[in-house]
C-alpha cells in the first residue's frame, strides 16, 4: 500500500466492491444529476425548507455511513486510537452525510416534497 | 469480496496499463513512482519474443509475476506449474482465527487468477535442473525454459516438532493458525473455549526464517482481547516464547512490542523454541540455552519451523553457504532477485533466499522488479529496478487496532503514510485497511493491478 496511484485504488475497490462499485458510482452520478436537474429547474435557487430536510437525511446518512463502516470493520468508537481515526471518522460522517443530502434534495425536488415558497438566494 | 470474479482479459488489462503508464508519466518525478524503488515503466508497447517462461508455483507470487509478464510479454510461452486448485488469501487467517471471518474467506480457485494466454499446468515441479535449464514434474513431464520463475512458496515443517499432529489441531487446546482455514477455524474454536475457562496459554515462533513473521504476535494480542472481553483476564496467564534474545527482528518495532507486552500482562520467555509437545498431558517442550524446558498449557498456538519445499532443497538453487543455505531458500540477489549462478533464474516471495520478506507486501515489491530485469533481459535492455527489502506487517493489537510497521533491509522504517498514520502507533485506521482494504489489494495484486 505504498503507491498512491488513482489507477490502483480503482482496481482496489473494484476487488472489493465488485459489481456493487459500478452501482455505486452510478446511483452517485443518478444523485448528482437529479440535483443539479432541480437546481435548473428551480432557476439556480436552494430552497431552504427542502435543504433543510435534506440536511437532516444527510445527518442520518452520515450516522449511518460510520456504524455502516462499524459493522463492516468489528470495530467501534473506543477502538479510536490516534488523531487520525479522528479525521478518518469524520471523513465518513461528511462523505455519507454530504452524499445522502445531495441524493435527498434531489429526490425531495422530484417528488415535489417539502416544497414551499422560502427561497435562499445559492448556487 | 469474492475470489471468485473472471480474469480481465488481456486486451483491456494492457490498455488499462497504458493509461496507467501515462499518468505516471504526468506524475513525473513525483511522488509515487520513486517510492520503494518501483520499476521504470516506461516502455509502451509490449516485448515481442518467444521465450519459453517456467514459473513453478502459483500462490500470491506465482500469479502476480504471470499476470505482469503476460502484459508485458506478446508471443511469450508462460507456463504455471501447481498441483493445487485452490487459491489461499493466507493473511486472511489470522482472522479466521480471531473468530470473525468465516473459513472460506481465505479461499479461492487459482483459475480464477491465471491469465489469458498463460498455460496453467495442475503438476508441481519435483526436480529443478537449472544447469539444463529444464524443469521435471511430479508427473514426469519434462519442461525446459529459457527463463525460470521460482515462486513455491515454502513448506511448514510440522514433523519437525515431536509430537505434533495437525489432524488435532482445535481439540486438547492446540492450535494453528498457519495450517490451512479449516485449522484456522478450529484453533478459534479452542481458543474461544480456552477464554471462556482461562488458564495458561502459550506462543510463539520458530527460528527458522517464516512467514509474517508478526502472526504469531497479533494472535497473542487478539487471545488477550479476547480473554478481555469476555471478562476472563485475570484468570489467565499469556507467555510468548520468543526464539531469540528479541520479539521481532526489527528492534524499534521489537523494543514497542516489548512494551505492549509488558502493558497488556503477556510474559515473555526468550531463546525458547518449541521442539516437541505432549498433546494427551498438554505439556510443551522448549529448547533453551541451558537445556529443555517443559510447560504446561491450557492452550497452546502452534507455529512450525519453515523451509523450502523439497525439490528446491534437493536442487542447485539453494544458497550454498551461509545463514539461508540450511533451510534451502534460493540463492538471489537481494535487489533483484536473480540467481547469481543460474542468471536465467529468479526467486519471487517465500521460497526467495533473501533477508526479510515473506510476506503478501513484499511480494507486492519484489514482482514487478524481477519482472522488470526478465523483461529487459527479452529486450536485450537493462533494468536499474531495485528492491529495498520492502515488508509490512499490520501488527494487531486488539480487535479494532493495529500498528502499521513497514521497513526494508536496513531495520528502517518506511512509512507510506509519514506524518499522517504513524508507524507505532496503535490505530483504528490501520484496522480498518487490514479488515477491508488488505484482500482487494492482495486480489489486485494477482491480477497485477497493484
Ligand atoms: C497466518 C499467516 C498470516 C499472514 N499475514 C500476512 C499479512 O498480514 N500481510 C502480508 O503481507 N503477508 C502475510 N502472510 C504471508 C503471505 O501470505 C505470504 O508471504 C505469501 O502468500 C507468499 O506468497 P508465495 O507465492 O511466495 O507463496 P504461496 O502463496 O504460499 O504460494 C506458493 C505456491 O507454490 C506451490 N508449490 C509448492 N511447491 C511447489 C512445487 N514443487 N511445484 C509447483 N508448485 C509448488 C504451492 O502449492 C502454492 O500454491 C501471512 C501468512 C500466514 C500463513
Amino acid at each position: 500500500m505504498k503507491e498512491l496511484d488513482p489507477w490502483v485504488f480503482l482496481a482496489v475497490l473494484q476487488e472489493m466492491l465488485g459489481p456493487l462499485l459500478w452501482g455505486l458510482l452510478a446511483l452517485a452520478g443518478l444523485a448528482a444529476i437529479g440535483f443539479l436537474a432541480v437546481l435548473v429547474r428551480d432557476r439556480g435557487r436552494l430552497r431552504a425548507r427542502r435543504l433543510v430536510w435534506a440536511e437532516a437525511a444527510g445527518l442520518l446518512g452520515g450516522i449511518a455511513a460510520v456504524l455502516l463502516t462499524h459493522a463492516v470493520t468489528d470495530s467501534g468508537f473506543a477502538d479510536i486510537g490516534g488523531p487520525i481515526d479522528w479525521v478518518v471518522l469524520a471523513a465518513i460522517f461528511l462523505a455519507g452525510g454530504f452524499g445522502t443530502t445531495i441524493a435527498a434534495y434531489a429526490v425531495f425536488g422530484l417528488t415535489g416534497r417539502n416544497d414551499r415558497r422560502h427561497r435562499i438566494a445559492g448556487a | 469480496m469474492s475470489l471468485r470474479r473472471p480474469v480481465s482479459p488481456d486486451g483491456s488489462a494492457a490498455a488499462f496499463l497504458d493509461r496507467r503508464r501515462l499518468l505516471r508519466a504526468a506524475l513525473a518525478a513525483g511522488t509515487v513512482a520513486a517510492a520503494g524503488g518501483a520499476p521504470s515503466r516506461s516502455r509502451a508497447a509490449a516485448v515481442r519474443t518467444r521465450a519459453r517462461i517456467v514459473i513453478a508455483g502459483a500462490g500470491a507470487a506465482g500469479l502476480a509475476t504471470a499476470a505482469r509478464l503476460a502484459a508485458r510479454l506478446d508471443g511469450a510461452e508462460i507456463t504455471l506449474l501447481d498441483r493445487r486448485r485452490e487459491h489461499l488469501y493466507q493473511p486472511g487467517l489470522t482472522l479466521v482465527a480471531a473468530g470473525l471471518k468465516p473459513p472460506g474467506y481465505v479461499l479461492g480457485e487459482t483459475a480464477a487468477f491465471v491469465p489469458r494466454g498463460v498455460r496453467w499446468i495442475e503438476e508441481r515441479v519435483a526436480e529443478f535442473d537449472p544447469v539444463a535449464r529444464r524443469v521435471v514434474t511430479d508427473a514426469g513431464r519434462s519442461l525446459p525454459y529459457d527463463h525460470l520463475v521460482v515462486a513455491t512458496g515454502l513448506q511448514l515443517d510440522y514433523a519437525a516438532i515431536a509430537g505434533m499432529d495437525t489432524a488435532r489441531i482445535g481439540r486438547d487446546g492446540l492450535g494453528s493458525v498457519y495450517a490451512g482455514p479449516e485449522e484456522a477455524a478450529a484453533t478459534w474454536r479452542a481458543l474461544s473455549a480456552f477464554a471462556d475457562r482461562g488458564g495458561t496459554a502459550l506462543f510463539g515462533r520458530p527460528s527458522t526464517e517464516m512467514k509474517c513473521a508478526g502472526a504469531p504476535l497479533k494472535h497473542t494480542f487478539i487471545t488477550d482481547d479476547i480473554l478481555r472481553r469476555r471478562g476472563n483476564r485475570g484468570r489467565a496467564e499469556l507467555i510468548y516464547n520468543a526464539h531469540s534474545g528479541a520479539l521481532f527482528g526489527v528492534p524499534i518495532v521489537s523494543e514497542r512490542v516489548r512494551m505492549l507486552f509488558e502493558e497488556r500482562g503477556v510474559r515473555v520467555n526468550y531463546r525458547h523454541e518449541l521442539e516437541a509437545i505432549d498433546l494427551g498431558r498438554r505439556i510443551a517442550t522448549f529448547r533453551t540455552p541451558s537445556g529443555p524446558v517443559e510447560i504446561g498449557y491450557d492452550f497452546i498456538t502452534v507455529v512450525p519451523p519453515m523451509r523450502a519445499p523439497e525439490a528446491v532443497r534437493n536442487s542447485p538453487l539453494p544458497w550454498q553457504d551461509g545463514p539461508l543455505a540450511a533451510d534451502g531458500w534460493v540463492e538471489a540477489d537481494r535487489a533483484t532477485l536473480r540467481h547469481p549462478r543460474f542468471p536465467e533464474v529468479f526467486a519471487v516471495g517465500d521460497v526467495a533466499g533473501v533477508p526479510k520478506g515473506k510476506t503478501a507486501a513484499s511480494v507486492k515489491w519484489q514482482v514487478p522488479v524481477a519482472v522488470d530485469h526478465l523483461v529487459a533481459d527479452i529486450a536485450g535492455t537493462r533494468s536499474e529496478a531495485a528492491y529495498n527489502g520492502y515488508t509490512s506487517c499490520p501488527l494487531i493489537t486488539r480487535i479494532g487496532r493495529a500498528m502499521l510497521v513497514e521497513f526494508d533491509y536496513h531495520d528502517n522504517l518506511v512509512p507510506s503514510f509519514p506524518g499522517v498514520v504513524a508507524p507505532l502507533e496503535e490505530l483504528w485506521i490501520t484496522w480498518v485497511m487490514k479488515a477491508i482494504a488488505l484482500k482487494p489489494t492482495y486480489l489486485a495484486m494477482l491480477r497485477g493491478r497493484a
